[in-house]
């Protein structure tokens, strides 16, 4: 397939998708930290993760709105403003959630599934009635339009250099509390032995509530990035959730490394898939691939050694 | 091997109660058009009733459970749609005798997997085994390894995205998104009819009462006493010298192959299958059945389905905002106040009463072990 | 209004109701009808319909929840303006539409069984209803089992004709093939890059496409991709577009996926007014969630546009906004759903029945003069004659006319030479 074409064009091409591969994975790595930080520290199947997600796309939105009628002088930088807000208004769901409904579900982890699932349904409705059952469209900026030129056949979109500089961001402050702070050591002992780190004094019960925020949190910027290249719908947070999962749980799910690594994998097969065959056969052989090699290697890529 | 061992007396009345309600208070009060939704809510009786099997009692919750139905489901609607596609009614095709959709898709020969359904014997076959290979090999990819829990859950749920896609994209043998319509006879049998819906109805019914009884075996059994200790204590069963691992892969198989059934049936009783029985989103909703009539109880299942899509048509017909929200609610009711679902409930608070009023008479002396866990609170992990 | 007489009704007396009912678009100030009049409900309903001396019902069935719901709420609102408005213009046969409303939920048994229970329980004369083709297909069955009569408004793949199924969109062939050649001509455009959603509309109206390129415009389609519906990146094919540099981008993408990919699109530096891209699945009300500034610039191909400039049109969304609120919009498959009710009036006058038989074998000919495309009319196979029209995205969300097809399009849902 690449006969008729000249070197200088099939070499711009591979950079740019390598370049649409590393967007792929940015967005992998956004919507996977949040549940990587959930699931995997807390053990907790959150089902809602892609309507948290979605929440902050529409918190996105109403701040576009907002700029628009009151501060248009502004609005080339309200994105920095809504990604805050983004992840308050989800971080705050999700603290309420989790007093609400998952405290009272941490020894029944599949039972956190259904009940999950039960408030994803129950979101999707909400903002249905609350935002319209049709899709929203988020305004950007106009410095967020349009993309870079390299060189005369190589283009680089804007948002997707956004995008992944927010995602090296986020990973690095995700990895700095996880792993440096006083406050993501407290996290680790409760996930390594709960009654322990009960008993040196650790507020487990806070450490959880705060640890599920966070996550939420995430969700919600990761949603707000994602206004600039998907759609903001009711159930638009639902399309997402099976690739989180995977992404998650290929990494090995207690792994921050493990997860940005599955991230990658992931992501570099399917747009290479994608292209040399059609987008949904490209989808379907990357997900057998995952799941196969989730049958010979069920812990993921990067297992936690811990002593059971 | 005695008979108390198979249901005791409390249960068999219990499946009477059913058995009555079922065949002749339904029949008698509703017209064939309802009748006929009773009939489509049954076929996912028989998903529930697997879920119990291997969720309530083996602790393998399965988010899959709508591969298994549409396996079953599209065999049986592959040997319907080939009846359908006879020669003289598909005159106006380009390549007459094959399904319409193959026409569309300029497909000029049936692809060699369909031949074999032409014949009603494999079809019925292939429900049961192609489903059941299916589960062992990925029971045995997975249980092997002692994968279980959470991972196997979203396993599951993988694989049902995964054949979604694949039955959409490959539209020119399966129907796409559109699935298989337009299905007519079973062996020259009209199945689209007023009457034949009333047959189709009893045999379910029939069929349904078949897989109970399997149902109330295997729980009975040591098999079942097994999945139990399993569920509860999996390294003790280990130590203890049983293969965990093919106890269950078992269970799931038995439930791989009761959610194929209740497709086939699906098939034949409202004449249609689409990719949309095979999601992710049905293979959950399939769970909150079970969830909903108990976990660990085989009619409350039953119930649990009827009670749950009673209410979805009902609720979406008049308060379509509602329903949904009904729906999440009950998912984290169930979860959260009622883990025994419609089963724990009557357990916990009608039959104490029943049990009095009869003991007055005659003191209970047998006590079960299946009484003791199910009525024992703590669910599966 | 045309003073030909019309071959089809007989009656003077029909013809001035059919007049009336073209006009009435025009005509917002009636006096407030009375119901009764018309003739005996023994013969005009042989067959057990819910007709009654003063009222007869018809079904809406349409996804009212469910994923579907944002592309069915603009049908259910035109069906019911159409409703009303033949009521306001004093019913059919002097009877007043009752419609009884059935919510399909996005779930093709659902339909099926909704459709049933129309047709059963509640004996509609007609049921306007359907929007995906696997939510036809799923009906289809069942009224032909039970002798019902369904109008579906979506512009869809053919390969289907039914006595029972009045099709009130276009069939694949009447949109694509002049949008094709139009842009051939125009752009001089020779080669072409398909990309669809994955099943069988986009598949279907492909397949013709090529077809159309291939052997009629002697051109090449230099790359067909199909992506699972609801899939959200599109870098990918995006960039196999740039490599192979199409004169022209054909797009049957549906839904959120629209979102994603037109943005993605722009963000890729594909400049819409230097690159042709032609699409046949967006209408206005897509262009809601994609937002103006993302697809200005694009081509579409439909047969009606809300910025149409005629006075049907201009009554019509003027109807559709006071009812329905300043800001609603109003795509192609709305207005093909705002034809159904008329068409079956229309046809119920000229056939003086409501049996489903007779509206089915007087249907052909029936012709529309007040429809806010303009005039349609049925043809034999239950399509409609109409027109094509290319529109090009502006940044309001709207379309502006470029091109339309000087005679009407015959519908061909067996297209010969491109199966």
């Amino acid at each position: 397939m690449f006969g008729e074409y000249s070197i200088g064009d099939l070499g711009s091409i591979f950079v740019m998708q390598g370049f649409a591969g590393l967007i792929l994975f940015s967005v992998y790595v956004l919507m996977a930290l949040g549940l990587a930080i959930i699931f995997g520290q807390m053990g907790v199947i959150n089902m809602a993760h892609g309507e948290f997600m979605i929440l902050g796309a529409y918190v996105t939105w109403m701040t576009s709105n907002l700029f628009q009628s009151y501060l248009p002088s502004l609005f080339s930088g309200y994105f920095f403003l809504a990604m805050m807000l983004a992840f308050l208004a989800s971080g705050a769901l999700g603290m309420l959630v989790e007093w609400v409904l998952i405290r009272h579900l941490y020894k029944r982890p599949l039972d956190t599934l259904l009940a999950t699932w039960g408030l994803s349904l129950m979101l999707q409705q909400a903002y249905r009635s609350v935002f319209g059952a049709r899709e929203v469209g988020v305004e950007l900026p106009q410095w967020m339009l349009g993309s870079l030129k390299v060189t005369d056949s190589i283009e680089v979109p804007i948002n997707g250099v956004f995008v992944m500089a927010l995602t090296v961001l986020i990973t690095c402050a995700v990895a700095y509390v996880m792993y440096k702070s006083r406050w993501g050591r407290q996290v680790r002992a409760v996930v390594q032995n709960r009654i322990m780190a009960g008993a040196v004094g650790i507020n487990t019960a806070k450490v959880d509530r705060y640890t599920y925020a966070l996550g939420c949190g995430i969700a919600g910027v990761a949603g707000s990035a994602f206004t600039m290249i998907g759609s903001t719908g009711p159930t638009s947070g639902q399309l997402y959730i099976v690739d989180t999962f995977l992404v998650v749980v290929f990494g090995g799910a207690a792994s921050l490394l493990g997860t940005i690594a599955s991230a990658f994998s992931i992501s570099q097969t399917q747009s290479t898939l994608e292209f040399f065959m059609s987008g949904s056969m490209a989808k379907v052989l990357t997900l057998l691939a995952v799941v196969g090699i989730l049958m010979l290697r069920p812990q993921g890529l990067f297992a936690l050694k811990v002593r059971k | 091997m005695n008979a108390n061992r198979f249901t005791n007396r409390s249960e068999l009345i219990g499946i009477l109660v059913l058995a009555a309600f079922l065949v002749v208070i339904l029949p008698l009060c509703l017209d064939v058009f309802r009748l006929n939704l009773v009939a489509k809510y049954l076929t996912y009786a028989f998903v529930a009733l697997g879920l119990v099997i291997c969720w309530g009692y083996g602790g393998i919750l399965s988010l899959g459970q709508g591969v298994f139905f549409g396996l079953g489901g599209y065999c049986m609607a592959m040997f319907l749609k080939l009846e359908a596609s006879s020669v003289e009614n598909t005159k106006i095709q380009s390549t007459p005798g094959i399904p319409d959709f193959m026409d569309w898709n300029q497909i000029t020969a049936l692809p060699f997997f369909w031949k074999p359904f032409h014949s009603l014997t494999f079809t019925i076959a292939a429900v049961i085994l192609v489903p059941g290979i299916f589960a062992l090999i990925i029971g045995a990819a997975m249980f092997k390894r002692r994968v279980g829990g959470t991972y196997f859950a979203i396993i599951t749920q993988a694989v049902a995205a995964i054949l979604t896609i694949l039955i959409v994209g490959q539209q020119g043998y399966t129907g796409g998104i559109n699935g298989m319509t337009d299905l007519r006879t079973l062996k020259g049998w009209d199945i689209r009819p007023d009457h034949a819906k009333i047959v189709l109805y009893f045999f379910e019914v029939g069929c349904l009462f078949i897989c109970i009884f399997i149902a109330q075996f295997i729980r009975h059994s040591k098999l079942g006493r097994i999945l139990v200790a399993m569920r509860d204590q999996e390294d003790r069963v280990r130590f203890s010298g049983y293969s965990v691992a093919n106890f269950k892969i078992f269970a799931f198989c038995v439930a791989a192959i009761l959610s194929a059934i209740g497709g086939a049936m699906f098939a034949l009783q409202v004449g249609f299958m689409s990719p949309s029985f095979v999601g992710i989103v049905p293979s959950i909703e399939m769970v909150i059945y079970t969830a909903v009539g108990g976990r660990l109880s085989i009619l409350g299942a039953v119930y649990g389905t009827l009670l749950v899509n009673f209410a979805k048509t009902s609720l979406s017909e008049s308060f379509p905002e509602l329903w949904l929200f009904g729906l999440g609610g009950l998912f984290i009711a169930v979860v959260l106040a009622f883990p025994n679902g419609l089963a724990g409930i009557w357990q916990d608070h009608v039959q104490p009463r029943i049990d009095r009023l009869i003991s007055s008479r005659k003191p209970k002396a047998e006590s079960a072990w299946t009484d003791n866990s199910v009525a024992d609170g703590a669910p599966a992990e | 209004m045309s003073d030909e007489p019309n071959k089809g009704l007989q009656s003077p007396l029909r013809r001035k109701l059919l007049m009336g009912a073209a006009a009435l678009p025009f005509v917002s100030i009636l006096p407030r009808p009375s119901f009764g009049a018309g003739p005996a409900t023994a013969t005009v309903n042989t067959t057990g319909l819910a007709v009654t001396d003063t009222e007869v019902t018809v079904g809406i069935l349409h996804s009212a929840t469910g994923t579907m719901a944002i592309s069915e709420t603009g049908s259910i609102q035109a069906e019911k303006l159409a409703i009303e408005q033949i009521n306001a213009a004093g019913g059919v046969l002097g009877r007043k539409i009752k419609f009884i409303q059935e919510d399909g939920a996005s779930d093709w048994p659902t339909f099926a069984e909704k459709a049933k229970k129309l047709l059963v329980n509640d004996k509609v004369a007609a049921i306007m209803g359907c929007w995906t083709s696997a939510s036809r297909k799923a009906v289809l069955p069942v009224v032909e089992q039970y002798n019902g009569m369904l109008y579906y408004p979506t512009f869809y793949e053919g390969l289907e004709q039914s006595k029972n199924v009045i099709y009130t969109g276009q069939e694949a062939t009447q949109q694509i093939l002049a949008g094709l050649n139009w842009i051939a001509k125009e752009k001089g455009a020779k080669s072409f890059f398909f990309i669809g959603s994955d099943y069988i509309w986009p598949r279907t109206s492909n397949k013709i496409a090529r077809k159309h390129v291939e052997n009629v415009l002697k051109g090449k389609v230099v790359g067909e991709e199909y992506y699972a519906l609801g899939s959200t990146q599109f870098n990918s094919v995006i960039n196999k577009i740039k490599l192979t540099k199409p004169d022209v981008i054909f797009t049957d993408v549906v839904g959120g996926s629209n979102v994603a990919f037109y943005k993605q699109l722009k963000a890729a530096g594909v400049d819409l007014s230097k690159q042709a891209l032609l699409t046949i699945s967006v209408t206005e009300d897509e262009i809601d969630g994609i937002g103006g500034e993302n697809i200005a610039g694009a081509y579409a191909c439909m047969k009606y546009f809300q910025s149409l400039d005629n006075a049907n049109n201009k009554a019509f969304v003027a109807a559709f906004k006071k009812m329905w609120g300043e800001k609603t919009v109003i795509g192609d498959v709305t207005q093909a759903a705002y034809l159904g009710p008329w068409l079956w009036k229309l046809t119920v006058e000229k056939a003086g029945s409501f049996d489903v038989d007779k509206i089915a074998a007087a249907s052909p000919g029936i012709e529309f003069k007040g429809a806010p495309e303009a005039y349609v009319r049925i043809h034999e196979n239950h399509h409609l004659w109409s027109k094509t029209r290319v529109g090009k995205a502006k940044l309001d969300g709207q379309f502006e006319l470029i091109f339309e097809t000087s005679d009407l399009v015959e519908p061909d849902p067996f297209p010969k030479g491109y199966q």
